[in-house]
């Protein structure tokens, strides 16, 4: 029986990520995330990994594509405003096909917003991470325990599909301290990077890693040729948790701090005799809109609820597809929302529906 | 006896190679173009015994046109 | 008869895509040339950068990376801390090394990156067709300074050996001239110190090449050639800026 530690979720996700056997972390201070780096610049030392402060998150991340390029298992976290800054190369990784881990532990914004948390980077992350047509894989923790394995996971679906894996945290998950246990990992069998720069020895033709391609056709054949594989990993990676949803006439979709949150609201509409239920996305990219497809079969309303000014929500009405209703309740700005708030809103939809 | 051999249709015809032959042996050939459109440069038969194989010509070409041989 | 000079393998037999005369060519074959002759093309990785050089990937025979605008020496910098017993070196324009990745450059430098940076200063942006650079000299004519360079509102050109010269953890900086067959045999011996002190592991090496930019410069190769002699060595002095080799 492994062995449970209380951990704050910032630490948790770095010492996960250096049992994954990342050894290089680059990373640079900004609250609320900043405990990631100062965990990586105490023990990367001392097992011979690398920690590094970088002069700018931009640096932090074109450290990574370097490091991944060469082969290697890297990270680095930021915070919104930060991971605004890594877009350009979050870019040039995806398309360069890399494998590597970003984690954006969200807070308030826009702008310089404030350091309180918040789930406002939503479509950053799942739309439009960069420029050009690509996605993330993103994962969405939503306790302690789910920053560690979530985060094991991403770097192996990253390697698997070489594809970069964003962890889309919040202020709340980063700072909280909950028991979690490392456990012991089925090891899954991942390809040879035979890909990787790391010296030819004149051994091998030389390898190139890069995203430019100035012919259209070939561009575009690039890109349909990596879109193949996101169509495998919508097949094959979708990851939800469902409560409840049997019998519900209303199902609240929510993901990450905010789901904590709406499962006390469930349970206190439970106890009212409200038949509400729960959807929570694990996988935000590839959005489980299957679940959510079939479930508009027999509920008679969604409520989205996030810690932002609505952007899952989107995702929400599309999979819903004008079958029922799509309500929204939101706070943003860092504010966190109320059990008694978001039971409020599914009394109301309630009576609404009545 | 050295010799200067150019791949005529690697030269870009910039004429850097002779501007710094110190033979002055080097020069367009006959004004005909190449297949990427340009007047290469080469240097005439009866001039290559002057050619000390120097390489000054080979050193400056920024199209690696010149292999030279002593 | 035996082979006096020839193309080096350290550069693939490949027409380039550069302008007739530019001098990218000539660093290039020195790069190569100095990777064959200290036998670790095989162990090298090379950064390329944003410009006119963008498509060194399939000139240099090594394994090579295409980074994003300016941030070659942080790339440069990941693959290092993966792999310190390999040589990596950046090759970077100016607006790649000292406009939008002044930063990546100066702080490469200030953590002694054992890498090797080379820097080709041509005075102005030659891939998007000839803009103003950082290093662009006084009243020089380009796209976005089409009455001459205003120091007034455009500032001044920034010299970036002297400049690195002053980091603790920069171990070699030098700055040479393709400016004749001279300049050529200078640049590639600093090219040798170079990667020398990469193997060394003394901290950063940055070599500043002065470079032409003929097509931009709207002069014939030979005039440009003259053009960094008598316009750009006058205000970036040739020589070792640094060299912490030296005891």
């Amino acid at each position: 029986m492994a062995e449970k530690v209380l951990m704050k979720g910032n630490e948790a996700v770095a010492e996960a990520a250096i049992r994954s056997g990342c050894r290089h972390y680059f990373g640079y201070p900004i609250t609320p995330q900043t405990e990631v780096a100062a965990y990586m610049a105490k023990v990367m030392p001392k097992i011979g990994g690398v920690f590094l402060q970088a002069e700018s998150e931009i640096a932090a991340i074109n450290m990574v594509l370097g490091a991944s390029s060469a082969g290697a298992r890297a990270m680095t976290s930021s915070s919104s405003p930060g991971i605004s800054l890594k877009c350009e190369t979050i870019s040039y990784i995806a398309a360069s096909d890399l494998p590597c881990v970003i984690l954006n532990v969200q807070r308030g914004g826009p702008g310089l917003g404030g350091i309180q948390p918040s789930q406002a980077d939503y479509w950053q992350a799942t739309k439009a991470p960069g420029h050009g047509d690509f996605h993330l894989i993103v994962l969405a923790p939503s306790s302690v325990q789910e920053m560690v394995d979530l985060c094991m996971d991403a770097f192996d679906l990253s390697d698997l599909y070489r594809i970069p894996a964003l962890i889309l945290a919040d202020g709340l998950l980063g700072q909280m301290m909950e028991p979690v246990v490392f456990k012991q990992r089925k090891k899954i069998s991942l390809p040879e990077k035979k890909w990787a720069t790391n010296g030819h020895n004149n051994k091998r033709e030389h390898n190139i890693i890069n995203s430019l391609y100035l012919t259209p056709e070939i561009l575009e054949k690039t890109v349909l040729e990596r879109f193949k594989r996101y169509d495998i990993i919508n097949e094959k990676e979708v990851r939800f948790e469902e409560t409840n949803t049997n019998d519900a006439e209303i199902i609240v979709v929510a993901y990450g701090a905010c789901v904590r949150i709406v499962n006390s609201a469930v349970k206190m509409a439970r106890e009212k005799g409200i038949k509400a239920g729960i959807i929570r996305p694990i996988t935000l990219w590839p959005f489980p809109n299957k679940i959510i497809e079939k479930r508009a079969k027999t509920a008679k309303a969604f409520l989205t609820t996030e810690m932002s000014m609505g952007q899952m929500v989107d995702d929400v009405r599309l999979a819903v597809n004008g079958e029922k209703p799509v309500h929204f309740y939101g706070r943003t700005g860092g504010v966190i929302p109320t059990p008694i708030e978001i039971l409020e809103q599914i009394e109301k939809i309630i009576g609404g529906l009545r | 006896m050295p010799r200067v051999t150019f791949r005529e249709q690697r030269c870009k015809g910039c004429e850097l190679c002779v501007s710094v032959c110190p033979q002055g042996i080097i020069e367009i050939l006959d004004e005909r173009l190449n297949s990427m459109g340009y007047y290469p440069v080469g240097v005439k038969e009866e001039n290559m015994d002057k050619c000390t194989a120097c390489a000054m010509c080979a050193k400056m070409c920024p199209d690696c046109v010149i292999t030279v041989e002593k | 008869m035996s082979i006096v000079f020839q193309k080096p393998d350290g550069l693939i037999d490949v027409p380039t895509g550069y302008c007739p005369g530019c001098t990218h060519g000539i660093t290039h074959r020195l790069v190569a040339e100095v990777l064959d002759e200290m036998g670790i093309t095989g162990k090298t990785i090379g950064i390329a950068s944003v410009g006119c050089s963008v498509l060194a990937y399939n000139y240099f025979s090594c394994d090579m990376i295409q980074a994003p605008h300016g941030r070659a020496p942080a790339v440069a910098t990941g693959v290092k801390r993966v792999l310190p017993e390999n040589f990596v070196f950046t090759y970077q324009g100016d607006g790649d090394l000292a406009a939008i990745g002044t930063n990546e450059t100066i702080h490469s430098g200030t953590r002694g990156e054992n890498i090797t940076i080379i820097f080709i200063n041509n005075a102005v942006y030659g891939m998007t067709g000839g803009q103003m650079a950082p290093t662009s000299l006084p009243n020089q004519v380009t796209q976005t300074s089409p009455y001459g360079r205003d120091v007034k509102t455009a500032g001044y050109p920034i010299r970036i050996c002297e400049m690195m010269a002053t980091l603790d953890g920069v171990a070699y900086a030098e700055r040479t001239a393709i400016d004749g067959v001279a300049g050529v045999n200078k640049t590639k011996k600093a090219i040798r110190k170079a990667f020398e002190t990469q193997k060394a592991g003394l901290g950063l090496s940055i070599i500043e090449v002065l470079s032409t930019c003929p097509t931009n410069w709207g002069l014939s190769p030979i005039d440009s050639i003259k053009g960094v002699k008598e316009k750009m060595v006058p205000y970036y002095p040739l020589g070792v800026y640094k060299n912490k080799g030296e005891k």
